[in-house]
């Protein structure tokens, strides 16, 4: 029976919904997007024809309620739900729901979904359509280590863990279990081996036509990061297998629109297992679109329409590499951040494929995965795909909160990276190639950037030489919590020991450093100075000249590192704690953060208790360092 | 030597005796001093002002050639704080602990006259152990003074601010006294009238530094303090919330556009000759010290009587976009018409309510049968009427030389200029050293004469030498500025800087002239 959409919403936020909108307008469907109040002022509401306000922040009360969610598209008049990936994209009630509500479900069928939901259900299925799959050890010895616990209902490396002694595996599966049971309210998990230096490629499907496949292989805590098409490195008659095994895949449960089948290759050996099948688009989908000339969400939206595809795929033209640019801190542990995203302009080129949900003033919530944008370049070779993809990034101008974006220059221009030889546990040993010379070089432009800041703002003696003085007593210093700058000013222009101040003004300052110039370019956002050059991004944060006595926090004071809600605390007031001990933990953006002693002492204060909402900053405790005696 | 080379040694002698100044109390105390976690009186004041904004320092060598350290142990300047044009003295604690000697009273008086004459706040930063006692003839009788100062500023609606740093103990105590706002260091401010030892003596009460002055006493015990400092670095940003709120309002609004000099003032170095006897065109100097060509500024400098008095050059320019009357020396000497000249441009300027700047190059009034009997004299006399009674802002500006009664008409320091400077090459005297020694051996030798004795002319040449050396090294500008006959030697690349810096002063004041003069004698 076929169908047409007039009206599609999108049961999702952010990138993934301004993607969706981009087909819809090149079709010609009108777009609805519901929007929490968190994400309100996001691009994707503006760009919908309607939106719908789902009160709240929590996903729990806006993207994960299957009752708001079907009621926004009765309310705005959509003929069509989209989910997306995440939230309710793969879950089979609200898919039901969906068609219930005689909307259409641009997605597969529900039962396809269950089918797929359950992940030890899905290997017993794919088991019997005769694609290989990893044997779950019935009771694990020596001999099966490493082993991986899953959540069997879990995605995007929540739930998972990596078990190498035999004596862990009882509280690590505990504790998946706890996480899962948090994340996905089904603590259900499983065990399987892990493969060392496996690699994971996936294939996409549309129904059971096969549009090659991607390698996913650089993750990070079991997130992909940098994803490509096609696999590098790839025999290819593994690739023929491949292919042929997500066929038989797709053709096992009838599936219908988009979806990927995961793979574990293990290079070495040169076999492969099914992982698990994404019934939805999954977040990498653009490098498969770049490289086969397709958009997958049309074919998404023609696969509901028709209920049913039949297509062709042309071989891959040229190598499409993508990469997740995420507010997060890989020098912490990648811990997620959350504030105003101050600037945020990613050179737009060609080659390049920007799908974003964010732009310069945006806030990014604590509420919502992390992701700002994914960045894709396609070039007629892999090596090319990646220089591109390293030149734009480390020419974009991200401001407000770190990023992982050095992180990805450092891998695109990563020798074992560049040679395909990347498997899943890359990253745990990767060191970024900052260079750090380039810190003081960049607040030597932000020291002067900023004088030349106050020199315009004056509102006396404007037209007075800089840090003007008949008699010099001492240079001017512009400190930052990272480098201090010492400068002087004067009728002969700017000073600076082992530079030269070629140009300057509030945003811009060129320097000549060892016969070589560079331009920087400066953006001030309060105290945090953002500083971009060819030599890369620095984030410097200025030292207040003067700080009032009472906004100052007693030393030894613990302070939350996000916005978040207290689990626990571990220790009482009075109690004497060692450096590192931990004092209590907060969890934030779904994740739990153990907050430490910075040193031995006594607990003076505690201000929090378990279940307290507290804001980045606010003082959690305070230790008193303890004396030590120190002889004359 | 080139003019260059000549002028650039000279500045690198002045930077020499301004270290001696930045020095203070020399690397000992400095240390010290910082040892106690204590900040230099120019480190407080860097701090103080706003950032990236110029700090203008008056009087840095006075003392020079007393026996008292250059700088006179204590920094005056202008400053910008929170947007306001203020006047800052701070005590140097490094140099004898702060001890005020004459010249230090001095100076702190120069300041607070040029703080009245402009209209400023004052900002004192306080550190001071008191009058250094071996000199205290010379200072306790005239120093009530900085205290009638304090409060006469106060009354004219230009608040004063006392940041305390340390001592400020007997007659000192009256700065925190009579000041406005009153902010002191915890734990090193003292502010008593009497320390324990003359509390002892006095009525044998037992007492310490603490109770009887400590910042905490007075904040909050007897109100003297108005604000409790952490430390100096928490004085310092307290001293700058308070200007921020004085709700300071300049008299006139600053220009809003100019461009910079035609020509490079780096040129002012070619220009000025080693032998002052050698004229120069000033016109090269209004040329590098004055706004260029713009849409608002025509003409660089529209001359006055351009053919008349042709030894004195008048005319307009601007300066930062501030409209300027110069009057500047071309031929060194002044004849009757350039006093004439020069006394209807003054008029003119009061006339226009317009700020006059002199620049000096003058060996004085012309002398000879010829020109007593023209009348240099009565025109003289009315240059000097004119400038004694002009009400208009005055700068000036000492290039070369200054003598004689050329010093006064071109409004040297007894006649009150808002600002004078110097130039490394300038020399001031009443007339030059050869000519001084020359008149003297013809005094004596007709003195000689008329007792009938023998003129020993070889004999009087030794005294003549003494006395030419004399004069020539107090002719000088270190000389002079240590006498506090100028605001300071400068560079003259500086020049247009310092004089905008001073016109942008002077706006804190309404700019009115007069038609108000002595009685001419035309």
């Amino acid at each position: 029976m076929k169908r047409t959409i007039t009206r599609l919403l999108v049961a999702n936020r952010a990138e993934i919904a301004s993607r969706v909108f981009r087909t819809c307008r090149a079709l010609g469907i009108e777009t609805v997007a519901i929007h929490s109040d968190a994400d309100a002022a996001l691009p994707y509401v503006r760009e919908a024809d309607h939106a719908v306000r789902l009160p709240g922040s929590a996903p729990s009360d806006t993207y994960l309620r299957i009752d708001l969610v079907v009621d926004a598209a009765r309310r705005s008049g959509a003929d069509a739900v989209h989910p997306g990936y995440g939230f309710l994209s793969e879950n089979a009630e609200f898919a039901r729901a969906v068609v219930d509500a005689g909307l259409i479900w641009v997605g597969p069928a529900p039962e396809s979904i269950e089918a797929m939901g359950s992940k030890i259900r899905a290997k017993e299925l794919m088991q019997a359509a005769g694609v290989p799959v990893l044997e779950a050890p019935a009771s694990p010895t020596e001999a099966d280590l490493p082993l991986l616990v899953k959540a069997s209902a879990g995605g995007g490396g929540r739930g998972m863990r990596v078990v190498r002694r035999l004596e862990d595996l009882a509280g690590e599966v505990a504790k998946a279990e706890a996480e899962a049971l948090s994340a996905f309210g089904d603590g259900t998990v499983f065990v399987e081996p892990y493969v060392e230096r496996g690699r994971h490629v996936e294939v996409q499907v549309v129904g059971s036509v096969v549009f090659g496949e991607r390698d996913c292989s650089l993750q990070r805590r079991h997130q992909k990061v940098v994803e490509e098409a096609p696999a590098p490195n790839l025999p290819e008659e593994v690739r023929t297998a491949l292919h042929e095994a997500a066929r038989k895949a797709a053709e096992a449960i009838d599936y219908r629109g988009a979806g990927t089948v995961e793979f574990l290759y293990d290079p070495a050996t040169e076999r492969f297992w099914f992982l698990e099948m994404n019934t939805r688009l999954q977040v990498e989908h653009p490098v498969t679109e770049l490289v086969h000339g397709v958009d997958l969400v049309k074919l998404q939206i023609a696969s509901a329409e028709a209920d049913w595809y039949m297509g062709w795929t042309d071989p891959p033209t040229g190598h499409a590499i993508e990469v997740r640019l995420y507010a997060e801190d890989p020098a912490a542990d990648y811990q997620p951040q959350s504030g105003t995203l101050t600037t945020f302009e990613i050179p737009r080129e060609d080659g390049i494929r920007v799908d974003a949900g964010f732009e310069s003033g945006s806030e990014v919530s604590t509420h919502y995965d992390a992701m700002l944008a994914k960045v894709i370049a396609h070039a007629p070779t892999r090596e090319q795909a990646a220089r591109k993809l390293a030149s734009v990034l480390s020419r974009a101008r991200i401001h407000g909160l770190v990023t992982n974006r050095d992180l990805l220059v450092s891998i695109l221009r990563d020798p074992t990276f560049l040679a395909g030889e990347v498997s899943t546990d890359f990253l745990g040993g990767f060191e970024t190639g900052l260079r750090p010379s380039s810190t003081t070089d960049s607040a030597v432009a932000a020291a002067i950037a900023l004088a030349e800041r106050a020199t315009q703002a004056r509102t006396v003696q404007r037209g007075i030489p800089v840090a003007w003085r008949n008699v010099v007593p001492q240079p001017q210093r512009t400190v930052f919590e990272e480098a201090t700058v010492e400068w002087f000013g004067g009728s002969a222009g700017y000073a600076v020991d082992g530079h030269e101040v070629v140009a300057a003004s509030p945003t811009e300052v060129t320097l000549e450093t060892d016969g070589v110039r560079t331009t920087y370019s400066i953006a001030v956002h309060g105290a945090a100075v953002d500083v971009d050059s060819a030599r890369g991004h620095v984030r410097l944060t200025r030292v207040p000249r003067f700080v009032d006595p009472a906004e100052q926090v007693a030393s030894g004071s613990l302070l939350a590192p996000m916005p978040g809600t207290v689990v626990s605390v571990a220790v009482e007031a009075g109690q004497r704690v060692e450096a590192g001990q931990p004092v209590l933990v907060l969890e934030a953006m779904k994740m739990q953060h153990t907050v430490s002693a910075p040193h031995s002492g006594v607990v003076s204060e505690i201000d929090v208790k378990p279940g307290a909402q507290v804001a980045a900053g606010e003082v959690l405790a305070v230790v008193e360092p303890e004396l030590e005696e120190v002889g004359e | 030597m080139s003019n260059r080379e000549a002028m650039l040694e000279k500045l690198a002698d002045l930077d020499a005796e301004h270290a001696k100044a930045v020095a203070g109390g020399g690397e000992k105390y400095v240390d010290r001093h910082h040892a106690r976690g204590k900040l230099l009186p120019r480190e407080r004041i860097e701090l103080l002002v706003d950032e990236g904004s110029a700090f203008l320092e008056l009087s840095p060598l006075a003392a020079w050639g007393s026996d008292f350290p250059v700088g006179a142990s204590v920094v005056t300047g202008i400053g910008v704080i929170e947007g306001v044009e203020c006047m800052i003295t701070a005590n140097d604690p490094t140099v004898k602990g702060g001890a005020s000697n004459p010249w230090t009273v001095k100076k702190i008086f120069r300041a607070s006259q040029i703080a009245e004459e402009n209209g400023l706040p004052t900002v004192s930063l306080v550190e001071s152990g008191g009058a250094d006692l071996p000199t205290q003839k010379e200072i306790f009788i005239p120093g009530g003074k900085l205290f009638r100062d304090i409060t006469r500023s106060s009354a004219r609606k230009e608040p004063t601010i006392a940041l305390v740093f340390g001592n400020s103990t007997a007659g000192g105590a009256y700065v925190p006294g009579m000041s406005d706002y009153t902010v002191m260091v915890k734990e090193q401010a003292k502010v008593f009238l009497g320390g324990p030892p003359l509390v002892k003596m006095a009525t044998g009460e037992e007492s310490d530094d603490e109770s009887l002055g400590g910042a905490e006493m007075h904040a909050r015990t007897s109100g003297l303090a108005d604000y409790l400092a952490e430390d100096e670095l928490d004085a310092i940003r307290i001293g700058r919330r308070i200007v921020a709120r004085l709700n300071w309002r300049k008299a006139t609004a600053p220009p809003a556009r100019w461009v910079e000099p035609d020509e490079d003032p780096d040129g002012l170095l070619d220009l000025i000759p080693t032998d002052l006897k050698e004229p120069f065109d000033p016109r090269e100097v209004i040329r590098r010290i004055c706004d260029g060509v713009s849409e608002t500024n025509g003409v660089v400098f529209d001359e006055f009587k351009p053919l008349y008095g042709t030894s004195l050059v008048t005319g307009w320019g601007r300066l930062h976009g501030r409209p300027i009357g110069i009057l500047a020396n071309a031929q060194g000497v002044l004849f009757s018409e350039e006093a004439q000249k020069a006394t209807q441009f003054v008029q003119l300027a009061n006339q226009t309510d317009t700020p006059l700047l002199f620049l000096h190059n003058t060996t004085g009034y012309m002398v000879g049968k010829e020109y007593e009997q023209g009348g240099i004299i009565k025109h003289g006399a009315m240059m000097i009427n004119a400038i004694s009674n002009s009400t208009v802002p005055h700068l000036s500006v000492i290039m070369g030389a200054s003598y004689g009664a050329g010093n006064y008409g071109m409004n040297g320091r007894a006649y009150d200029p808002r600002f004078l400077f110097t130039w490394p090459s300038a020399k001031s005297a009443v007339m030059g050293p050869k000519q001084l020694a020359g008149v003297l051996e013809i005094v004596a030798r007709q003195s000689a004469e008329a007792k009938g004795q023998e003129f020993d002319a070889e004999g009087f040449q030794g005294v003549k030498e003494i006395v030419e050396a004399q004069i020539e090294e107090q002719s000088m500008p270190y000389f002079l500025s240590g006498m506090l006959y100028d605001d300071g030697v400068i560079d003259p690349r500086d020049t247009r800087t310092i004089l905008a810096i001073c016109l942008s002063v002077i706006e804190n004041k309404p700019i009115v002239g007069t038609d108000r003069f002595g009685v001419f004698r035309p």
